[in-house]
């Protein structure tokens, strides 16, 4: 069993609940902020864990931290990204659905970290249930003295606030969501201003990830430096990954990120192996933007090493050779799954979910769902694949949000890694419609562990 | 005007505005707007929108710009019960295909349609974040996962026979 500090207490009965939340030790870290800590001994400590933001970018937490401005009589804000929209990707409701206090708890070190008086959890709407088991869980934390005035009597005051968003993808990038909280539509802004100057309300705003803040609290009761020793390298710490697609055992793992990408797949204790026996064929390995990678580059990297599921190991070989931790969404494609098909499904998602202001997201999204539809169902043309990455390109790096690169990795990297696929679709047209490639693709049949 | 909310929805929408600072009350329209939708029949009128407005102190313009915006928001009448079916990749490598095409046939309706007897509308709908539990539909608010043939026939009639019962 690996090291788990996330989610240690899930399987606890009850630990939904705010007395056995606390039975169990919770908001004892929490006490120890407000009390024995100043602000900056927290902020150093959480600089100190080397934590990266578990939103999808990776960008330092501490740091991003220390970036807030303090203009003299102007509010702070910290906001809570629980919009969790990316295709692959279910494991801030698991967190929040079986740890509301922990999320809790978490937000309120934080809170108290950046001075945010009103600190918002954005979560998507389609999470209705589990907005109501926070907005429970605030209750009983707002009870108990743990979140109002003046808590524990150190003059700090805090209230949390559930806000539902109404289903758009794009609110999860924090300047959409930002705009998405003041009542408006899901527009990403230009930046700079960044966040931490002008966010909400023209405030200085912080915007992290539930599985971030969740983790101040590990951070905070063991101290960064301890914390930093779990993991390797920048990877620090322990990872939620949510697995899903062909596997037996798909669900919401904690990893402390040590562990090699084969045995997170086929052992008992993760996914379990692939279903029904089948072979893996390929892996999304961090969320539906993320490249794909084919079974052999996924395992191993370019240059024949294990690949572990960390952050450096996963983009090991940049675009070419590797893909991304991105959100831990762990996506698996078995032996007779269509890369074309799973292209197109991704595609649509993105044409679905651009907001629309910049041109080449907008229609490039439109148009790449219209070619892969196409070879699809089986009347694609040759220079159809050509144009596909003409489109990619064209978009990625030209757009206002990075929801444009989003759209485009995914078309590039099954275009890069699964060309002949696509080949074989368009030479084949009738055939391709009752059957699958499967895995000829691999001259070299994949290794399957015993 | 016919549609407004009714002493306890006013008392929600209070508390809901009072989660943002003075002056700052459109931050509330999404809350809101769900609140409306659910209290007035599962979709928003016109005129619902224009109450809403109204509530709130902002143009008509800026709620309709948010309501076309965000998905969960029903500018037309459903049915019922709406079976939101997701179709992204994931549930897709997961059997969602097949799914669709047997709630298509057992409601004898296409996506984006609603039974004759107003009961049930099909909509295809983009990653849920339920992918671990595939395939899977959001009814109303709740999700039901694991879908298969039987159980889609289970759920079926369990919303027929909650229909009857209310009857
Ligand atoms: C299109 C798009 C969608 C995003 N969706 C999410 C999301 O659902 N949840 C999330 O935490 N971050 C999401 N992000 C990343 C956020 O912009 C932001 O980087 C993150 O919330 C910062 O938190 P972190 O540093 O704790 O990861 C998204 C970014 C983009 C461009
Ligand atoms: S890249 Fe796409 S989603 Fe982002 S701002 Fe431009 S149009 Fe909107
Ligand atoms: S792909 Fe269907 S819930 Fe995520």
């Amino acid at each position: 069993m690996g090291v788990k500090l996330l989610l240690e207490k899930a399987n606890v009965p009850g630990i939904r609940t705010y007395d056995v939340y606390r039975r169990e030790g919770g908001y004892a870290t929490a006490e120890k902020a407000l009390k024995e800590m100043s602000i900056e001994a927290i902020v150093e400590e959480v600089k100190k864990s080397g934590l990266r933001g578990r939103g999808g970018a990776g960008f330092p937490a501490g740091m991003k931290w220390s970036f807030i401005a303090k203009p003299e009589g102007v509010p702070r804000h910290l906001v809570c990204n629980a919009d969790e929209s990316e295709p692959g990707t279910f494991k801030d409701r698991y967190l929040m659905e079986f740890l509301p206090h922990l999320l809790i708890e978490g937000l309120l070190i934080s809170s108290y970290a950046l001075g945010s008086n009103d600190t918002y959890i954005y979560i998507r709407g389609e999470y209705a249930w589990v907005a109501q088991i926070l907005e429970d869980a605030i209750v009983e934390a707002t009870k108990n003295g743990w979140l109002g005035k003046n808590i524990l009597g150190t003059g700090f005051d805090c209230r949390i606030h559930v806000h539902r968003g109404a289903g758009a993808y794009i609110c999860g990038e924090e300047t959409a969501l930002i705009e998405s909280l003041e009542g408006k539509r899901g527009n990403p802004r230009i930046k700079p201003p960044f966040p931490a100057i002008q966010g909400l309300w023209m405030r200085p705003t912080v915007v992290n990830n539930v599985e971030t803040l969740a983790a101040i609290v590990p951070i905070i009761k063991l101290g960064g430096e301890e914390y930093a020793k779990i993991g390797v390298g920048r990877s620090t710490g322990t990872k939620l990954i949510s697995a899903c697609g062909n596997i037996n055992k798909p669900g919401v793992y904690e990893i402390d990120m040590t562990i090699s990408v084969e045995d997170f797949i086929y052992s008992d204790e993760y996914c379990g192996g692939i279903a029904g026996g089948k072979k893996l064929k390929a892996c999304i390995p961090g969320g539906s933007s993320v490249p794909i990678l084919p079974a052999n580059l996924l395992l191993k990297t370019a240059k024949g090493e294990t690949r572990y599921m960390n952050y450096e190991s996963l983009s090991d070989g940049g675009f070419a050779s590797g893909s991304m931790m991105g959100s831990g969404g762990f996506i698996i494609l078995d032996e007779d799954q269509c890369i074309v098909k799973n292209t197109l499904t991704l595609a649509r998602f993105y044409r679905h979910e651009s907001c629309g202001q910049c041109s080449p997201c907008r229609e490039g999204t439109g148009w790449m769902e219209k070619i892969l539809q196409k070879i699809e169902l089986g009347k694609g043309e040759m220079s159809d694949i050509d144009l596909l990455w003409d489109i990619q390109r064209k978009i990625e790096g030209n757009t206002i949000c990075p929801l444009g690169d989003a759209a485009a990795w995914p078309v590039a990297a099954a275009i890069r890694h699964f060309r002949d696929e696509f080949e074989w679709h368009i030479n084949n047209r009738e055939l391709s419609q009752t059957s699958n490639f499967g895995l000829q693709h691999y001259a070299d049949p994949i290794h399957v562990p015993a | 005007m016919s549609l407004q909310f009714n002493n306890e929805q006013m008392t929600e929408f209070n508390r809901l505005v009072a989660r943002y600072p003075e002056g700052k009350q459109k931050s509330a329209l999404l809350p809101v707007l769900h609140l409306a939708q659910d209290s007035f029949g599962g979709w928003l009128p016109t005129e619902a929108m224009d109450y809403v407005a109204g509530l709130l102190k902002i143009e008509p313009i800026e709620v309709y710009e948010v309501a076309t915006f965000y998905s969960m928001y029903n500018l037309k009448p459903v049915g019922k019960f709406v079976f939101e079916v997701c179709q992204t990749g994931p549930c897709m490598v997961s059997g969602s295909d097949n799914i669709i095409a047997y709630i298509q046939k057992q409601l004898a309706i296409q996506p984006g349609e609603t039974t004759k007897d107003g009961m049930f509308t099909l909509k295809l709908v983009e990653c849920l974040g339920a992918c671990g539990y595939a395939p899977m539909m959001q009814v109303g608010k709740i999700y039901r996962e694991h879908l298969t043939k039987e159980k889609v026939d289970a759920i079926i009639a369990e919303y027929r026979m909650q229909v009857v019962a209310q009857n």
